[in-house]
């Protein structure tokens, strides 16, 4: 059995859940294959990881993964994985989000998830439109770009998703795209790996919804556009900006290390639990409806 | 806080209540965002919580925070948010999710006078049938109204121990008054209350459905990182939790989470009964209205009016058992709400065009007076 078929075996859950919703020549595919690939190389239990999402296309991928999975609302994939993450802390978690899940509806609890560097693993796949709703225009849709509610061409600009993230304060940020899918999953294993809140924008293509009505010939000239306008980040640091004009970077854009959410909680928890007048104070609280209660029924 | 320990009574706020009961009920997530009158409960929450084995985060919004406390309870813990009127109207669409989902948890909600920003620091009931009917789609839900500062102890409990064994969110229906009034009180002993754990599932469970409806029981659920791996959705889904358009599967599963709580309306409702045995004037009310009508209902015997009150202390789900027990002999009922109408809607369901039914509403951020309901009852009854 090839590697691929038994990585398939192992993560992908069996029976009637396959096919995907997704369209033919659609690149999310490519970013589940990659997100898999991630998850097997660092090794995690699937009893270990929670995969989450919010609406859309993208909002469907957890249905098909065999870990602890969950479907939420649109826009709060981040919202909810927060608070399984804080109940759980031993859980790898992923939140596998679109572009106008993560950054329209979602935008604010995107950001804040940056600031507050909760060790989480957030993919952006990035297909610059609103795909299952039929093709309306996104945070991400280029300027001048058509959707079904931008006929004329897209009036509004582009969020830059990584340099959003890396604003926003994420500790670790990567771009990548599903035509460089090996370097994809590569990226993803390093946020995985990355404590903290890391980022991973994957450039992905909707050919159905945005494709058609923006002049590319196939999924294959889509997947052909990411090829050409792409450079690492190495290579674009050696260019100019004109020259950089129209095209986007891949690689790691930002990591670095900031105390974590739960370790600076937990940190500041165990030093509470040796401060007395912390204790006394907490105590006192708790205490009103325990040994005070109970000392005063037995005076009767 | 720290000389309480040493004194039989106390005098504490509602909030402060809310808060010990959540910890006496096992809540060690909360998730919330600052809102008047409801802030103190989180204040409460972050300075105990870390010492006791919990997290508290405050979230960017309402919408974000009964987000986490759906994924923290999803993972295992007891959780909790609390909020007011524009918070709760953010909620709505979890709230959603929390229901079809079947996930524990509970809002507090200590209301202000709205709609919109409204009265921040004045009372209101006028979310009550938000409650009920907030989100979109069928469903049920359960909701508790305090009326006391004890109560807001005890109810937190209750709330808890109803969402973890019914699989449902539940809703603490406080108010502005009850949140802020500071009261004496001696809460009671761990001796004296039950703490309910939600069902979890056999470990050695091969084929585990954490969303088994067909019959009567809630069914058990299993904790992210537990023994079972398993899919949880907002769209309709079978009973493994795997979206479904399956016209039997759909109907069964809305039905189902509907049900579980309709069909135990008589079973769940608590309420207090006073002055009833002989009344044949009835004051229905709930939460801090109750306490004025209280003094009504004596009032009126005074007066030589045969008034009673029954105080509803379960919202939702509405039982109507009582009520048309009591409507043989009633010749009227009127109910005090802070708001223009809205339980007054359940007890003319219930009594059904048997018995003379009128609302006295206020809505100007301030509780009835004793005199304005006596007054109003002695008008009705042509006294």
């Amino acid at each position: 059995m090839s590697q691929a078929i038994e990585t398939a075996r192992t993560y992908l859950r069996p029976s009637k859940k396959l096919p995907t919703v997704w369209c033919g020549g659609c690149g999310l595919g490519i970013v589940m294959s990659a997100m898999i690939r991630a998850i097997a190389r660092v090794g995690c239990e699937k009893n270990d990881v929670a995969v989450v999402s919010g609406i859309g296309c993208t909002g469907r991928l957890p249905t098909y993964v065999d870990f602890n999975t969950l479907h939420t609302t649109h826009g709060r994939a981040l919202a909810f994985a927060t608070g399984v993450k804080l109940a759980t802390p031993s859980l790898t978690v992923i939140a596998a989000m679109g572009d106008g899940d993560a950054l329209a509806i979602g935008g604010n609890h995107f950001i804040h998830s940056c600031r507050r560097n909760i060790d989480m693993t957030a993919i952006v796949a990035n297909n610059s439109i609103y795909g299952m709703t039929g093709g309306q225009y996104s945070p991400t849709t280029p300027h001048g770009k058509k959707g079904t509610t931008a006929p004329y061409g897209n009036v509004e600009h582009a969020f830059d998703v990584a340099a959003l993230a890396v604003g926003a304060g994420a500790t670790f940020v990567a771009r990548s795209s599903v035509y460089h899918a090996r370097e994809l999953d590569k990226l993803i294993e390093r946020a995985i790996r990355h404590k903290g809140f890391s980022v991973v924008e994957a450039v992905s293509n909707c050919y159905t919804s945005y494709g058609r009505l923006n002049k590319y010939s196939s999924p294959v000239d889509m997947l052909r556009w990411m090829k050409e306008s792409s450079v690492t980040v190495g290579a674009a640091e050696e260019m100019a900006p004109e020259e950089l004009e129209g095209k986007f970077t891949r690689g790691v854009i930002t990591e670095r290390e900031l105390p974590e959410f739960i370790e600076s909680y937990d940190g500041l928890a165990k030093r509470l639990a040796s401060d007395p007048a912390a204790i006394e104070r907490v105590k006192g609280i708790i205490r009103t409806f325990d040994e005070t209660a109970e000392r005063l029924n037995a005076k009767g | 806080m720290a000389g309480n320990n040493k004194t039989s009574k106390q005098v504490i706020q509602g909030n402060e209540a809310c808060a010990i009961g959540a910890l006496a009920a096992g809540v060690t997530f909360f998730g919330g965002y600052p809102i008047t009158p409801s802030s103190e409960i989180a204040e409460i929450l972050s300075q105990t919580l870390p010492l006791v084995g919990g997290r508290f985060i405050q979230m960017e919004d309402e919408i974000a925070s009964i987000a986490s406390i759906i994924g923290a309870s999803l993972a295992g813990a007891k959780s909790m948010t609390a909020t007011s009127g524009p918070g709760f109207s953010l909620m709505q669409e979890n709230l959603g999710f929390a229901a079809i989902a079947e996930i524990p948890c509970v809002i507090v909600n200590v209301q202000r006078a709205g709609p919109s920003t409204g009265l921040p620091t004045q009372p209101a009931q006028g979310d009550v049938q938000q409650t009920r009917w907030g989100t979109h789609g069928d469903h049920s839900i359960i909701a508790l109204a305090p009326s006391t500062v004890l109560e807001c102890f005890t109810m937190t409990i209750d709330c808890v121990n109803l969402a973890e064994a019914y699989r449902t969110p539940t809703v603490l229906l406080m108010d502005e008054v009850i949140g802020h009034m500071r009261e004496t009180v001696v809460l009671p002993p761990r001796s004296s209350y039950k703490v309910v754990e939600r069902r979890t599932p056999d470990p050695d469970t091969t084929d585990y459905c954490p969303f088994e409806c067909d019959g009567t029981e809630v069914a058990p659920l299993g904790a992210f990182g537990g023994a079972h791996r398993f899919h949880v959705t907002g769209l309709t889904h079978d009973r493994h939790g795997f979206p479904t358009m399956v016209g039997e599967e759909v109907d069964r599963k809305i039905r189902w989470i509907v049900d579980k709580i309709e069909d135990r309306a008589d079973e769940l409702a608590d309420l207090e009964e006073f002055e009833t045995d002989d009344a044949d004037v009835l004051l229905f009310a709930y939460g801090s209205t109750a306490r004025v009508a209280k003094s009504s209902v004596r009032a009126l015997r005074e007066r030589g009016v045969r008034a009673g009150m029954i105080r509803a202390k379960t919202i939702w789900p509405f039982s109507r058992k009582r009520l048309k027990e009591l409507s043989g002999r009633l010749k009227l009922i009127v109910v005090p709400e802070m708001n223009l109408g809205q339980l007054i809607i359940e007890v003319e369901r219930a009594i059904a065009g048997t018995v003379p039914v009128r609302h006295l509403g206020r809505i100007d951020g301030h509780l009835f007076e004793p005199d304005e309901i006596t007054e109003f009852v002695l008008r009705e009854v042509g006294k």
